[in-house]
């Protein structure tokens, strides 16, 4: 069994394609899609029309996958084991697995012809057309859909109607009260719901669609028309090829999702399940999992799946779990603030049955599990308790509903692989990863694992970082070997050797290599530069706020080319010179320092860049001079030694052009003055920063900034961004605020002073280095062949500039 | 052939920290540890095929001192030379000694 073929390409076509890579398949998978671009995310389809591109959208094709987009089966040899395109060609398969998903369901009345559906990009760029020459819109259909939908047309300036057959707004995950205060939610943002009507005909003339006809007579004027109106299983290849299929539609399966063939599986929203077709996303990926595992000869079954949804349409939460009527109910309803919750509960009071909420959904995470199980508190309790902190989860509740993962198998992962954080629990169970629901909950069995987070840096002492810094301080210690032997064990090692080396620095200043702190280093400080995967390293001068003249920038170039390096431009406005030899690195720095470059301490937990944007000085937009404020602060800040790296940006205009928010400390310009960000971050976990406070002075930004900075340092865990330290604050924000904005722990005169003596005390490390011949001597490739270059150090050539050969590693 | 090769005095050795000599064309990483005791094992991190041991930094597992790789950071015994965080993967360890100052690698000893 080689030769894998799937028909459809939705999210669940890609998840069985995912799954049987994952688990090892090493054959061939062959794809075809109807639609012309491989498969991607539909719950998030709306977010295409208000700006998310398609290739974001899009989920990557797994290596080894053979696609074929644009491709319409149009039958099934069973015998011969083919489908049949409609370009006449034919693919083979050992298995076949449909998943063919649904189509929107469009009633038969007339003028349907003219109506739009709301299922694919396609439909969404139609709509999107039609509407420019539209003011009015009506969606026919009040459920998940159709909300979604009506969001889409508000979102493109339209008046929109609702039209719901049933007596309230999506009755399959609300009850008429819960249905009430939506509805009121709904009105409150100007879209008209018209429950408890129908469709009579859709009214066109010359020039398109101009209402939509109730069955009472009465006319919606309406450019546009969208039915959602619920699915239809995409079953008709399977009927043409004989296969079972339900008499209301859908592809009948087994519990191991293969249909009255046993070389064809069926999956998603086109295969009949136990009796039921699944138009969730949850149930759908269950399905491909459990498929694949059957194609690679597993034995997975599929049980039927949890309905429950948590989801906010048009800004109002909505959530439902569980069953939806009970022997006996709690129920809270405040149709001023707009929020609905419902419990219902066995007849003995004993056990949850399900639950309805609208407007407020925070007990949606923490009770779903509970579904079926003994009440975990007083129901009444439980309508207001928000994260579920105080709830113990038996192991087989389900946590994560769309990736069908219990609190056991969490437990056991968070056991098992020493995990620490959320997004380790993602990539070890999939919990988390499709809604996000759950990650509350994940969170709560992550603090209450009983894995103790030790603070210890590591074997060496006992205290945290922080911990660690106060005793430095406190003590007046200088060098750490007297740090070990007083309060910790052994000779240190890679952790907590930098990291004492950077609490030593951030205190005392001084040159990083002088004495025994030259032993401390990371290979990087200790050499003053980055190393790069074949020991060789790279070269950053500072270019303060990426402003730089001709004449430096031809000293940068004259020294890249002299020494044979490559040149690449950073994202921090700088130019990182690659492939030095560690005996190059003074000779290089010789050139520059003579040039008046300094240090830009790529290498080290510090200042990076104040990365900066054109600002008033030439832009027409700019309302304050954000480079010159860029590099006042990196100049303040340059060779600061802290937990981890900083950067920093500066926009003359809220248009943003540095991308200042993506920065431990951001300044957006104001007119009034400056707006300071704080905690931002790029990289794996990309991170907003958060307003600390707006319209400062020059003044004011400067001493706040000093403050965050100095106050980050005094009390962040090793290699911690200031993006984890203010989610990991207790209080957040307001207890920063309170600390270096009120002054409330009385140590900002402190803070400032600190900050005053590294502005005073700092030098250039660089300029330092090259004087001292005792530091210079270091800079060799052999101790006994001062002059012999590292004949393991070899380059090829690609574009035109040097490249390091691979090795054969391990 | 064995025989024991100076490669630098004793006092171009700070503590904790390595430095690499070329011995008969091999890169030997030489360190000197708290106590002053000299280790030498080979540059090349098996890991990423590039010279750089001898820029690791130096400490201690449980007594045991150590070097760690500079770029991935695992960690290699100075007395045996085992990777103790991978455990399958080692890196030669040479005889070092000082004689009159000099610090000696024995090749072939």
């Amino acid at each position: 069994m080689n030769r894998i073929v799937v028909v459809g390409y939705g999210p669940t076509a890609h998840r069985l394609v995912e799954t049987l890579y994952e688990r090892g398949f090493d054959g061939r998978v062959t794809v075809i899609g109807e639609e012309p671009r491989p498969a991607y995310d539909r719950v998030a389809l709306t977010s295409y029309l208000s700006g998310i591109s398609v290739e974001d959208l899009t989920y990557p094709v797994p290596p080894g996958t053979v696609t074929r987009l644009g491709g319409r089966v149009t039958g099934i040899d069973r015998e011969a084991r083919t489908v049949t395109l409609a370009d006449g060609s034919a693919e083979p398969y050992d298995v076949l697995v449909l998943a063919t998903g649904s189509a929107p369901f469009v009633p038969p009345v007339p003028g349907a012809e003219h109506a739009y559906v709301y299922r694919t990009i396609d439909d969404l760029d139609a709509i999107r057309m039609a509407a420019k020459d539209a003011t009015e819109g009506v969606v026919v259909g009040g459920g998940l859909l159709g909300l979604e939908a009506a969001d889409a047309l508000r979102g493109l300036g339209l008046k929109t109607h609702i039209v719901e057959m049933s007596p309230w707004l999506m009755p399959r995950q609300v009850d008429e009260g819960g249905g009430s205060v939506l509805k009121g939610h709904i009105e409150a943002l100007g879209l008209s719901v018209h429950a408890g009507a129908g469709v009579q005909e859709i009214v066109a003339g010359e020039r398109g669609v101009t209402g939509l006809r109730k069955p009472d007579g009465t006319l919606l004027d309406a450019q546009i028309v969208v039915f959602s109106a619920g699915i239809r299983p995409r079953d008709e290849l399977a009927r043409t090829s004989g296969l079972d299929v339900g008499e209301r539609g859908g592809i009948t399966v087994d519990a191991g999702m293969r249909t009255s063939d046993p070389a064809i599986y069926a999956i998603g929203e086109c295969a009949l399940a136990g009796g039921m077709v699944y138009g969730l996303v949850g149930p759908c990926f269950t399905m491909a999992e459990v498929a694949a595992d059957r194609i690679l000869g597993g034995a997975a079954t599929f049980d039927g799946a949890d309905l429950s949804t948590k989801l906010k349409l048009l800004g109002v939460e909505v959530a439902q779990f569980g069953a939806m009527d009970g022997a006996l109910d709690v129920t809270y309803m405040d149709p001023v603030a707009g929020v609905y919750k419902r419990l219902f509960i066995s007849d003995d009071a004993k056990t949850l049955l399900g639950g309805i909420c609208v407007g407020d959904a925070s007990p949606y995470s923490a009770l779903r599990p509970f579904v079926g199980k003994p009440l975990p508190a007083a129901p009444s309790d439980l309508l207001f308790s928000g994260s579920g902190a105080e709830l113990d989860l038996p192991d087989d509740a389900q946590v994560c509903s769309c990736n069908n993962v219990s609190a056991g198998t969490v437990r056991t992962a968070i056991a098992d692989k020493a995990l620490t954080d959320v997004p380790g629990i993602k990539a070890c169970t999939r919990a988390g990863t499709t809604c996000g629901s759950c990650v509350p909950m994940l969170k709560q069995l992550l603090e209450k694992s009983g894995v103790e987070v030790s603070k210890a840096l590591c074997e060496h002492f006992t205290y945290s970082r922080a911990e660690l810094y106060d005793i430095v301080k406190v003590r007046g210690i200088t060098t750490f070997s007297e740090l070990i032997s007083a309060h910790g064990e052994g000779r240190g090692c890679d952790i907590c050797k930098p990291a004492v080396a950077s609490i030593l620095a951030s205190l005392h200043n001084g040159h990083v290599l002088d004495g025994e702190r030259a032993a401390l280093q990371d290979t990087n400080d200790a050499f003053l530069a980055n190393i790069q995967k074949n020991g060789t390293y790279s070269v950053v001068p500072r270019i303060p706020g990426g402003e730089i003249t001709p004449d430096k920038l031809i000293v940068i170039g004259e020294v890249a080319r002299d020494f044979g390096l490559y040149t690449k431009i950073t994202g921090g406005q700088r130019i990182d010179l690659f492939g030095a030899r560690v005996e190059q690195l003074p000779q290089i720095w010789r050139r520059l320092v003579d040039a008046g470059f300094e240090s830009g301490h790529a290498y080290g937990k510090a200042l990076r860049t104040v990365k900066s944007c054109v600002g008033s000085a030439w832009c027409r937009y700019g309302v304050q001079d954000s480079v010159g404020l860029a590099i006042d602060l990196e100049l303040r800040y340059r060779g600061l030694r802290a937990p981890h790296k900083l950067k920093s940006a500066v926009s003359g205009c809220a248009r943003e052009c540095a991308e200042a928010r993506s920065k431990d400390f951001g300044i957006i310009a104001t007119e009034q003055g400056w707006n300071l960000y704080v905690g931002g971050n790029g990289g794996f976990k990309p991170r907003h920063a958060d307003l600390l406070a707006a319209d400062l002075s020059t003044e004011e930004l400067i001493r706040t900034i000093d403050r965050f900075v100095m106050f980050y340092i005094r009390t962040a865990d090793r290699l911690q961004r200031t993006a984890a330290w203010l989610e990991s604050l207790d209080g957040g924000l307001d207890y920063l605020r309170q600390v270096i904005i009120d002054d409330s722990l009385g140590i900002c005169a402190e803070l400032d002073a600190q900050m005053e003596y590294h502005v005073a005390t700092y030098v250039d490390e660089w300029q330092t280095t090259i004087d001292d011949p005792e530091k210079l001597g270091r800079f060799v490739s052999f101790v006994n062949a001062p002059g012999v270059p590292d004949p393991s150090i070899v380059f090829e050539t690609e574009r035109d500039q040097i490249k390091p050969v691979e090795v054969a590693a391990r | 052939m064995s025989s024991w090769i100076p490669v630098c005095g004793y006092q171009a050795l700070l503590p904790e920290r390595g430095v690499c000599a070329l011995v008969d064309g091999r890169q030997v990483a030489v360190f000197r540890t708290y106590d002053g005791t000299v280790h030498a094992i080979d540059n090349l991190d098996p890991f990423s095929g590039a010279q750089v041991l001898s820029r690791g930094i130096v400490g201690t597992r449980r007594g045991e001192p150590t070097v760690a790789s500079p770029l991935h950071k695992q960690v290699f015994s100075l007395v045996s030379g085992e990777c103790l965080d991978e455990p399958g993967f080692a890196v030669p360890v040479y005889p070092i000694r000082v004689d009159g100052g000099l610090v000696q690698v024995g090749m072939g000893v």
